[in-house]
């Protein structure tokens, strides 16, 4: 439990900002109606999943440290991503002159 | 407690505070230029809890990434597409809130009981500290050999797929053609190539 940790601050301590993050990113993604502030939320939960990679390398598996190779790789997918989603945004406020989510309603049966 | 505990403690609670509340922040402003500038706020508190867990190395990239690249592109797209425009209305978008909401309160609550109820297995072994970036060097060139190849190859599709989704088609005036086709009977016409009067 909370007790048995070394440091100041316990593991928990970092799940649970990254639980926090994590949980703010799923709402934006749902309830923005901006295309641009949806690509935000999705960087907000890929940090958050980087937090608890780094907390589990840094207290459970200090001396390989796996969780940090595996972070630099979540980083380097995230940023394609980043770069992938604006440039079809861009491309798709040329078709339709809007980046209102509920417009964008091709794909819908 | 020593002066660094509370130092590391003080340093955690101050992280974590800018982090819940721009990260809430970003998702409820109504202007998106301000979530745009309180994102990187946000990206550089979580590269100094990395700072904390003792990874200097993927706190450096995370600057570099997130701030440096993923923030400044953000904030070019919302230059770019940045157009005052009244959205309309939609039927039942309260309800959709609503229920989004305790859907991610659920969420929330069902990993907060999982992280504190479980048993993790702690102490672990001690962390190497400062040796953690030659250990990633090791581990990117041996045993994460092939990920590594593979996140290039990615970054160069990447790299593609963004120039082509977004360049614009460039269409050549009809007129351009034609004068291309007729360059003879251009030269045929002997027009000079400098006036008469810059030559004097």
């Amino acid at each position: 439990m909370l007790e048995n940790s070394i440091g100041p601050v316990p593991l928990q301590a970092y799940l649970i900002v990254a639980a926090f993050l994590f949980c703010t990113g799923v709402w934006g993604l749902i309830n923005s109606r901006n295309a641009v502030r949806v690509l935000m939320s999705i960087e907000l939960m890929l940090n958050a999943v980087n937090i608890n990679l780094m907390s589990f390398s840094s207290y459970i598996d200090g001396s390989i440290i796996r969780g940090q190779v595996f972070s630099i790789f979540v980083i380097t997918v995230a940023a394609a991503e980043a770069a992938v989603g604006l440039a079809i945004l861009l491309s798709l406020y040329r078709n339709r002159v809007t980046i209102d989510m509920e417009s964008f309603n091709l794909l819908k049966w | 407690m020593n002066i660094a505990y509370s130092t590391e403690l003080i340093c955690f609670l101050i992280l974590s505070a800018v982090i819940v509340a721009g990260s809430l922040a970003v998702v409820l402003l109504e202007n998106i230029v301000y979530s745009a500038f309180i994102l990187g706020g946000v990206f550089m508190a979580v590269a100094g809890l990395y700072l904390l867990l003792n990874a200097s190395f993927v706190a450096a990239a995370q600057i570099l990434v997130y701030v440096g690249a993923v923030n400044v592109l953000i904030l070019f797209a919302i230059m770019l597409v940045n157009k005052k425009e009244k959205l309309t209305s939609i039927e039942g978008l309260k309800t959709r809130k609503l229920i989004s909401s305790g859907v991610c309160g659920g969420l929330l609550i069902l990993l907060l009981r999982v992280s504190i109820t479980t048993k993790w297995n702690l102490p672990g072994p001690t962390s190497i500290g400062e040796e953690a970036t030659e250990r990633i060097g090791e581990h990117l060139f041996t045993d994460y050999l092939l990920p590594f190849e593979l996140a290039s190859i990615l970054l160069l599709m990447a790299m593609i797929g963004a120039i082509v989704l977004a360049r614009r088609e460039v269409s050549i005036p009809t007129d351009d053609i034609n004068v291309l086709k007729n360059k003879k009977s251009l030269s045929d016409k002997k027009i000079p190539l400098l006036s008469e009067n810059s030559l004097k």
